[in-house]
């Protein structure tokens, strides 16, 4: 979710709590108003009749109400002292204009009592309410309202301020997504004022400075271990191949010195291997340029068709397609290379391997065992599926490691009695 | 013929003389930068294996320097790192080839007369051994004056075996040198095998008087009968 929006949800959830309160509490003063409005209304209606009473006696036989709104009703003295004037909410049927029938209303009635000539008299005065549903209601849609133009308003906000106040930030943010630590020369910059994106662009680069700075001391590491372990094991080699050439050997010492070589040779071969995939892993190829893939694969099957005359394996390869992809040219021919070897490799006497290009994909099928092989583990550094192979079990974790770089993805399936290898070159 | 060898570790430094030696070569040896530029500009070499990590300074130095007093020796860089930075920095600064190691012994023979060929044998171009000759630039192959015709890759394993005559050709010094390929699966060697099979039946049917021994099953040598 996007800062924008994120903002908008809070800023909603928090203001719709807001609002509601503020409209409960509002509706409350409000009511409370308009009744202690009402009840000093009744108040002055009450010393008007008790005055209007001295006047005209008829006044005080009123027991029901009528057009105005007040009654009297003789009482016993005790009770009328006993009483004080009370205001209550209560109904009274009424009919008004959008009512077909008399039907109860809500009014604020006001009971008291007084004296007149020795005689008690109860009087309650009424005067009609606001019908609080229609106020609730009035009230809830100029809130809805209220709420849904306050939203709108901050999302107009939000897009035009702080689109403009975030520009800096996201421009820098693609500079970064650009960055490529050892070959992207400039480190990158915003131009901006805002002192929070400063200091983002200040940390950002600071780091970048270390992490090239371990990248470059990385690089001279490798260089420096692979000096140091080729040149025991070529001096170890050529040792070893002087030794065997010398004359004065017995069969069974000879022997021994040549299986000693085949392990260094061992050694070599998982030491050379394990450099590419530290390179790789380093990403310290970056040399990418458009390589056709086809080309590539016509290459390594021209390279290796001789061993498959040999292994009398069958080499198809359907071409639909021209496969240009951007990549470094070495890994693109380490990437097909591997895929190939392997796929003749583990093959079986007459067996077959199809090779085809698609638009984004390469796809290799080949004849082996006739089984499944573990997919999960297939690619995993030193994986062997024959424990009998020679091979260093690094051939596919190179490939993976490449893929990887590229963001390409590798799969392997098992399809109707062949293992099917394919890699899509569309880049996440 | 004149070798320098340029290299601080001294087992390796004595396995490639010693190698060197075997093809009659008159070589000399230096372990560290300052005797390097000393026996290089006092001295005239026909070929100079130059070690790119050395105490007191960098081969690429010598070879900087060399470059600058324009003398135009054959020069081959042999280092651990196959970097390619260095290897295209080395070539740029007038190396004729790059030589990672480790390396095979014959690999380096071949690569040391390659050079040498680039340099005196400008005009010729084969090879003779007892009956037999091989025309690089054609590419073709004879025994007794008859062409015998060889595979690619038959060619190109001959051709090994021509530059080190003699010599322990390893199985998988040769599938390196021939298919450019460091995989050692087994299938990669039983062709090798296959190979080496199919060229002998060639050289004897032919009647050469040259023949591929085995060497306690890890590689071979091209000997006379």
């Amino acid at each position: 979710m996007k800062l924008l929006n994120q903002s908008l949800k809070y800023l909603s959830i928090s203001i719709l709590g807001i609002v509601t309160v503020w409209s409960v509490v509002f509706y409350m003063n409000m009511l409370n108003e308009i009744k202690s409005s009402i009840d000093e209304g009744l108040e002055n209606y009450k010393r008007l009749i008790i005055q209007n009473a001295q006047v005209d006696a008829t006044i005080l036989t009123k027991t029901y109400f009528d057009e105005s709104f007040f009654t009297l009703r003789k009482i016993a003295a005790e009770e009328a002292l006993n009483m004080r004037d009370s205001y209550i909410d209560t109904e009274i049927y009424m009919q008004d204009a959008d009512d077909q029938a008399p039907e109860p209303e809500p009014v604020r009635m006001l009971t008291t009592a007084f004296e007149y000539n020795g005689q008690y008299y109860e009087l309650k005065v009424a005067n009609s309410m606001v019908e609080e549903d229609d106020l609730i209601n009035e009230l809830f849609w100029d809130v809805v309202w209220l709420y849904i133009l306050l939203i709108a308003g901050i999302m107009v906000v939000n897009n035009i301020v702080l689109k403009k106040l975030w520009k800096p930030f996201y421009d820098f943010l693609k500079e970064l997504k650009n960055y490529r630590l050892g070959s992207t020369q400039k480190l990158p910059e915003t131009n901006t004022q805002t002192r929070e994106f400063l200091d983002l662009q200040q940390a950002v680069n600071t780091l970048l400075q270390h992490s090239l700075a371990a990248f470059e001391q990385q690089k001279e590491f490798i260089g420096n271990a692979s000096h140091e372990l080729q040149t025991p094991l070529a001096m170890v080699t050529n040792k070893l191949e002087l030794l065997l050439e010398s004359s004065d050997l017995k069969q069974a010492e000879a022997e021994k010195i040549a299986a000693i070589f085949q392990i260094i040779e061992r050694l070599v071969l998982l030491n050379q291997s394990l450099l590419l995939l530290s390179k790789i892993d380093n990403k310290q190829f970056f040399d990418n340029q458009q390589v056709s893939i086809n080309e590539v694969v016509q290459q390594n099957r021209l390279e290796l068709e001789e061993l498959a005359t040999f292994k009398a394996l069958n080499i198809t390869v359907t071409e639909s397609e021209v496969l240009k992809v951007t990549i470094d040219p070495t890994l693109a021919d380490i990437l097909v290379a591997n895929l190939l070897k392997n796929a003749l490799f583990h093959n079986i006497k007459n067996g077959r391997v199809n090779i085809s290009l698609s638009k984004d994909s390469l796809r290799l099928c080949n004849t082996g065992v006739s089984q499944p092989l573990e997919s999960e583990k297939l690619f995993s550094r030193f994986h062997k599926t024959d424990s009998r192979s020679s091979g260093t079990g690094l051939g596919l974790s190179i490939v993976k490691a490449i893929a990887d770089l590229y963001g390409f993805t590798i799969a392997y399936h098992f399809e109707k009695g062949e293992h099917v290898f394919e890699v899509k070159f569309s880049s996440l | 013929m004149k070798i320098l060898v340029i290299e601080d570790e001294i087992d390796l430094q004595q396995s490639i003389k010693e190698s060197l030696v075997k093809e009659d070569y008159l070589v000399e040896t230096a372990s560290d930068y300052h005797s390097a530029i000393e026996k290089v500009f006092v001295y005239q070499y026909d070929c100079i294996l130059l070690d790119i990590m050395l105490p007191h300074g960098s081969g690429l130095d010598i070879l900087d320097e060399l470059k600058q007093a324009g003398k135009t020796e054959n020069i081959i860089i042999i280092s651990a790192r196959n970097s390619l930075d260095d290897k295209l920095k080395g070539l740029e600064l007038g190396a004729d080839d790059y030589l990672t190691k480790p390396f095979h012994l014959a690999e380096l023979n071949a690569r040391v007369k390659a050079v040498l060929r680039r340099k005196n044998l400008a005009g010729e171009n084969g090879i003779a051994f007892k009956n037999t000759r091989l025309d690089i630039s054609e590419r073709l192959f004879f025994v007794n004056g008859q062409n015998i015709s060889l595979n690619r890759k038959e060619f190109d394993i001959l051709y090994y075996f021509l530059l080190n005559k003699k010599r322990l050709v390893t199985k998988t010094g040769l599938a390196e040198h021939v298919w450019g390929d460091n995989s050692d699966q087994a299938d990669n060697l039983d062709f090798v095998y296959y190979q080496i099979k199919n060229l002998r039946k060639k050289l004897q049917d032919a009647q050469a008087e040259i023949e591929i021994e085995s060497v306690y099953g890890i590689g071979y040598k091209l000997m006379e009968k």
